[in-house]
């Protein structure tokens, strides 16, 4: 049994009377790419926010790492080792596409406000250091090109990619990605199910959130689907494409 | 600092250098660029709350009052050495600062607008009923100026201090804002939650850009009352704040040379307009208005469009 980078334990969400997450269970495996499926509605970006910290759990625990994150800023989260996209594109549109990425390097640079301001030697070297690493995540991710661009001068697809960079410039051991492939085209998709092998290759442990089910079919170490915040089912892709429930609430009748 | 950002550095020290010789003793137009100085240290503070951070301040010239009065009530009351005044008025204003900016920082917009104003409001009320320290409504006088080596510095003198100070706090600044610390506020300013998600103690950084600019504003003031030598709560209304904005808006809020324009800007129209007597306000105000219609991004990227224009 591979190690458990994260383990969801009870959780639960209600806003007022609905219960957007419901006594949910469920755990990650370190190197793994598990993906989370279901209707819209069905808690998804929910539990990202949730897992990263945007909002407080009404009971339920998740743990990361062997660290309970209860109680934990998005911030503190973030520099445990939790990195995330957004569904709905959160870039900083007034900076560059290398400057997004750099962003990305924050927590893992240290210059307080008077090495900064004065510019002392060590502030310099880390600077040089995180531009590099942000060019190396720009190349990894095929963007290196567009680095002086405005990051709101590319195409959504392109955007897409850099949330990505810039999350993975955090150094991220878990890798939240909530809908990267909305609005891309085939190839464009194909070109995305490469990419997230390869984070998977880096060590990195995905979890994918995603309604392009040949995506996620394609992908998927493993699946969880939900529905109305509860777990339906859960297992590799060739169980979930069976399952007599999952058919039914998700995948449709003629499947 | 930035490389392109070394022209413009070099045209102000070369301003610097020429300025003698330009006005000829001129102690009026001293004056005045003295006031252009000293409004730009706050403007370029608040330009990085505003234009850099993306937060807003209407009460801006409670620190700067802050300032203003802690060198006057401890040099002139107290008799105390005028850098006591400085450093005092500065750790005033940024403690003030850190504690109305825990809780009002979490607001966005209009409140955070709102909440500033009404600490505007408080500390423009308080500089007028405290009378047995602050004098008052009529003022407190008989502030000392500065000396260094036993030379005090008036005219001439003063102008550089000024803007020897404002061209090290520029620096300083430009520096900032080329680091993670300036990444970090402009990361706050274009998505917060994508800020937060990337680690960035989004609550702690935007805590310290205010606490930082309360301190510009702090040090421009200390420089204010050595300068005038007389100080009265007037100068430190919500007018001034809003000037103060007017300051970063109209010069261009998306730089730090934005904002240093739109003071001097500010700062020499009145002077100009005084020919025009009782239609002066009216003029300024019509100027500001075409400002603002036709030049949305402010003053310095107009000109730097027209630029671009000619080129091709």
């Amino acid at each position: 049994m591979a190690e458990i980078i994260l383990e969801v334990q009870n959780l639960r969400k209600f806003f007022g009377g609905l219960r957007a997450i419901d006594q949910l269970n469920f755990v990650v495996a370190r190197g793994k790419i598990k993906s989370i499926i279901g209707p819209n509605g069905a808690g998804k970006t929910t539990l990202f926010n949730l897992l990263t910290g945007i909002i407080p759990p009404t009971a339920g625990t998740v743990q990361f790492a062997g660290k309970i994150l209860n109680g934990l800023k998005p911030h503190a989260i973030a520099r445990l080792g939790i990195g995330r996209t957004f569904q709905n594109l959160e870039l900083f549109g007034n900076m560059t596409v290398l400057e997004n990425v750099m962003v990305g390097r924050h927590l893992r640079t240290k210059a307080g406000i008077f090495s900064a301001a004065l510019r002392l030697p060590q502030m310099r070297q880390e600077e040089k250091a995180a531009k590099r690493q942000a060019l190396a995540e720009l190349h990894f991710i095929g963007l290196a090109d567009k680095a002086n661009f405005l990051a709101t001068a590319l195409p959504l697809g392109e955007q897409r990619l850099l949330e990505i960079a810039r999350a993975l410039a955090t150094a991220p051991q878990l890798l939240l990605l909530d809908e990267p492939a909305a609005g891309l085209n085939m190839r464009e998709t194909a070109k995305l199910a490469e990419t997230i092998f390869r984070i998977r290759e880096r060590g990195i442990t995905v979890l994918l959130v995603e309604h392009d089910m040949s995506l996620v079919m394609e992908v998927s170490d493993e699946i969880l689907v939900l529905n109305y915040g509860r777990k339906v089912a859960e297992g590799p892709p060739r169980e979930i494409q069976r399952h007599p429930e999952v058919i039914a609430a998700y995948l449709g009748e003629e499947a | 600092m930035a490389k392109k950002d070394f022209y413009p550095l070099l045209i102000i020290i070369a301003g610097l250098v020429l300025f003698p010789l330009l006005i000829r003793g001129n102690e009026y137009f001293i004056t005045i660029l003295v006031f252009w100085g000293i409004n730009a240290i706050i403007a370029m503070g608040l330009c990085l709350l505003m234009g850099y951070a993306g937060q807003i301040s209407l009460g801006h010239a409670a620190f700067f009052g802050l300032g203003a009065y802690s060198s006057g009530i401890l040099t002139a009351k107290y008799a105390l050495s005028p850098i006591w005044g400085i450093i005092w008025g500065i750790t005033l204003a940024g403690g003030i600062a850190y504690l109305v900016g825990k809780p009002t920082l979490r607001l966005k917009g209009h409140y955070m607008a709102v909440a500033t104003l009404g600490i505007g409001e408080i500390f423009y009320i308080i500089f007028n009923e405290l009378i047995p320290l602050t004098g008052g409504p009529s003022g407190l006088s008989g502030i000392p100026l500065l000396t260094i080596g036993g030379e005090s510095l008036e005219g001439l003198k003063f102008f550089y201090l000024v803007w020897i100070v404002l061209l090290l706090l520029l620096i300083f600044s430009l520096n900032l804002i080329n680091s993670r610390i300036g990444r970090a506020w402009r990361a706050i300013h274009g998505s917060e939650l994508g800020a937060l998600t990337l680690g960035i103690d989004v609550a702690r950084y935007k805590l310290q850009i205010f606490v930082l600019s309360a301190i510009y504003a702090a040090l421009a003031g200390s420089l204010y009352a050595h300068f005038v030598t007389f100080i009265s709560p007037s100068s430190f209304s919500l007018m001034f704040s809003i000037l103060l904005l007017m300051m970063v808006v109209i010069g261009g809020a998306e730089t730090l040379w934005g904002a240093l324009l739109g003071a001097g800007v500010l700062t020499l129209l009145p002077e100009y307009l005084r020919g025009l007597e009782d239609f002066e306000v009216l003029a300024y105000g019509a100027i500001l208005m075409v400002v603002l219609l036709f030049m949305p991004r402010g003053i310095l990227f107009a000109i730097k469009k027209m630029l671009w224009r000619s080129k091709e």
